[in-house]
């Protein structure tokens, strides 16, 4: 039997916010102040502007040996802020956690870096700042080093360094921790896409030689590709807790809340229109978010009062910086009869083929060169999210519009 | 059962506070290696200021109370040497604490991004301090030198008011470095209470003018002794002056409980609002 690593009990944590004051910090010549104004009219003034605020409400889970577990949620949800709870910076209100292991945390890249000290001094500065012994450092510097890349200006101050060396040096300190769960914060957020393929791997490592990861980012690709299970968190709460691709989807159907997911029209005034378009996956639920590698069905409901030939119904996706995708069009005055006056028309975007990204509709009825009966623009906007395709490494970065199924020969 | 096991609760005391805190002597390590690593880069003459601050310090002294003021030395020691035994530990409790109560301001991101127990922070600084001090200890064998004066048995027992000094300033450092955290006016206390300690500890002239000096009522020599660091600085005239310097037994039982006690405070607070450190900073 499996017993759970880390066992969460209703943990909440709650800050005192207060308004009076935009001050990060406290005057003790406030405290005086208020204070004394408090006895002089008899009445406390100072809990008149403190508020309660919930950063982390009710939150129970487990995680077993091995996980691998992604959170995710907006910012603001309590990410940061369940990690450093797990990680004993800041103590919970309620609650109780239970952590059979040893723990290390990675909050940030190159944590207690002192400018002024060579890259060899860092190294065993920030190592023993994550929890490792001296020995393990001595043991491990030279992969360390090699895996930094920056053997030749070890002996010079970090602060010459270039901000991509400094990050290099800091992440494979990181790298080389050997806790039995590890937790790390969006650090794979720095760096060129080459050493974020770096880092990746190494995390895939990590997690492969059967230690527990617990994962905070905003990158779904990395979140898919690294992760087994995964928590959502939305204002302090969990709003899911299960398989990966799974949250990865619930997660963009929150971000895309709001956002119109059915397009209907009685077509008034229209003799010819589009009555109805939305989106559908192969189990044919109605979502606005879509894995890269299944396919989008764009399901169009039209209507014809009059009948004509060479009707054509058109279709193209354009993402939200308006560039066109591609275009389609299928002829459909050859479904339509006097007694048929309704139609409808199934598109199946193939999966692998729209890179993840935001994306929009535009269809419309026509006659080539002749004449536009109904257009209809920018609804039905999906997402196409990213489930560990080969390009997840470069996130933030502009690969073209579609996964190109061009083949190579390598001689 | 893990032998790692951890239990997070809230307000809940961890019992394995003291092993953790010996589990974590590698950091303390490591922090006052790099904050004396850090301390004198960048610096031409570097180590020397350790040496150079103390010695115009107690030139100076000297001429002010010895030739200008006429002050005399205690038990027939050359004057320069009795203020140098004075000058030393106040100079190491001076930086030793205000590098203490800065301590968890200056070092704020780590405290926000890892953990460990805060109490080796202010522990560490100490280090720094006390390499100083044994820097400029080659002061006082200088005038050793200088005045052929040769120092007795007592100057064994050195280590144990070392040891004193250190309690002392870990006491005070500690207090103001909790409330620091919370109120950042004691920023600003923190020079005055070393500036303010200079005048009212006996470093310029000797404990013994003013416990037989007849004009001054005993209440006040009582509240003057209740000045840890008076305890200190008399506990070093007597190791390292020898001869006839004595120590006042009373005086100096009072100081050194009043060290102790402020010790108690110190830690106490501090663990008081350790839990709450990476809220507030």
């Amino acid at each position: 039997m499996r017993n759970p690593i880390i066992t969460v009990e209703n943990i909440s944590k709650s800050y005192i916010l207060k308004h009076q004051n935009n001050e990060r910090y406290t005057a003790l010549r406030d405290v005086i102040t208020n204070t004394a104004k408090s006895i002089f009219t008899k009445q406390t003034i100072i809990n008149n502007s403190k508020e309660e605020f919930w950063a982390l409400k009710d939150i129970s889970f487990e995680i077993n040996q091995g996980d691998r577990v992604g959170i995710i949620g907006r910012n603001g949800a309590g990410k940061s802020t369940l990690l450093k709870v797990l990680s004993r910076i800041v103590a919970p209100t309620k609650g109780r956690i239970t952590i059979d292991g040893r723990i290390a945390s990675l909050l940030e890249v190159g944590t207690g870096f002192h400018p002024e000290l060579s890259g060899r001094e860092n190294i065993f500065l920030n190592g023993s700042i994550l929890g490792m012994s001296k020995k393990e450092i001595k043991n491990k510097f030279d992969e360390i080093v090699d895996f930094s890349g920056v053997e030749k200006f070890l002996d010079t101050p970090v602060k010459r360094y270039s901000s991509g060396m400094y990050v290099r040096l800091a992440f494979a300190v990181a790298a080389h921790l050997e806790p039995e769960i590890l937790i790390v914060d969006e650090v794979l957020a720095v760096g060129d896409a080459e050493f974020q393929k770096k880092c990746l791997g190494k995390m895939k490592d990590v997690s492969s030689e059967g230690r527990t990861v617990l994962f905070v980012s905003h990158n779904m690709g990395a979140i898919s590709a690294l992760c087994s299970t995964s928590i959502i968190l939305n204002k302090g709460k969990i709003e899911f807790n299960g398989s990966v691709d799974k949250a990865v989807k619930i997660y963009h159907n929150i971000q895309t809340t709001n956002k119109n997911q059915v397009y209907t029209s009685q077509g008034i005034n229209k003799e010819i229109f589009i009555s109805e378009t939305y989106l559908k996956n192969s189990e044919n639920e109605n979502t606005l978010a879509f894995s890269h590698d299944e396919p989008v069905y764009v399901v169009i409901k039209f209507y014809a009062n009059i009948l004509l030939d060479d009707l054509l119904l058109s279709i193209s996706v354009s993402d939200f910086e308006d560039r066109k995708i591609f275009s389609s069009e299928v002829l459909i005055s050859k479904v339509l009869s006097v007694d048929k006056k309704f139609g409808e028309a199934i598109l199946e975007i193939p999966s692998v083929f729209l890179i993840p990204n935001d994306y929009k509709l535009n269809v419309g009825i026509h006659i080539p060169n002749l004449q536009v009966f109904d257009f209809i623009e920018n609804i039905c906007s999906f997402s196409i999210v990213d489930n560990g395709s080969e390009f997840s490494k470069y996130v933030g970065t502009d690969i073209g519009c579609v996964f190109s199924q061009s083949k190579w020969a390598i001689i | 059962m893990n032998k790692y096991r951890i239990v997070i609760e809230p307000g809940s005391e961890n019992s394995n506070y003291w092993k953790d805190l010996w589990n974590y002597r590698g950091l303390f390590y490591f922090l006052a290696w790099r904050d004396i690593l850090v301390r004198y880069k960048q610096t031409v003459i570097g180590i020397l200021w350790s040496v150079l601050r103390p010695l115009i310090t107690i030139v100076v002294f000297t001429i002010v109370f010895n030739k200008l003021g006429n002050f005399p030395s205690d038990s027939g020691a050359p004057y320069a040497i009795m203020v140098c035994a004075g000058m030393l530990p106040w100079q190491f409790f001076s930086s030793a604490f205000s590098e203490a109560a800065n301590s968890l301001i200056a070092n704020s991101n780590l405290l926000t991004k890892v953990y460990f127990p805060r109490l080796i922070v202010p522990a560490s600084t100490v280090i720094v301090s006390i390499i100083d001090f044994l820097i400029s200890f080659v002061i006082l064998i200088g005038l050793f030198f200088f005045y052929h004066f040769i120092p007795d048995w007592r100057i064994l027992f050195l280590p144990l008011f070392l040891l004193l000094a250190t309690l002392t300033a870990m006491g005070f450092g500690l207090f103001i470095a909790a409330l620091n955290v919370q109120y950042r006016d004691f920023r600003y206390v923190i020079p005055f209470i070393v500036q303010f300690g200079l005048y009212i500890s006996p470093i310029g002239f000797s404990s013994t003018i003013i416990y037989n000096n007849a004009n001054i009522p005993d209440y006040l020599k009582f509240i003057y002794a209740l000045n840890p660091m008076v305890g200190v600085i008399d506990g070093f005239r007597w190791c390292i002056l020898g001869g006839s310097s004595h120590l006042h037994i009373p005086q100096f039982i009072a100081s050194v409980g009043i060290s102790i006690l402020f010790l108690f405070i110190g830690i106490w607070y501090f663990r008081k609002m350790e839990k709450s450190f990476a809220d507030v900073i």
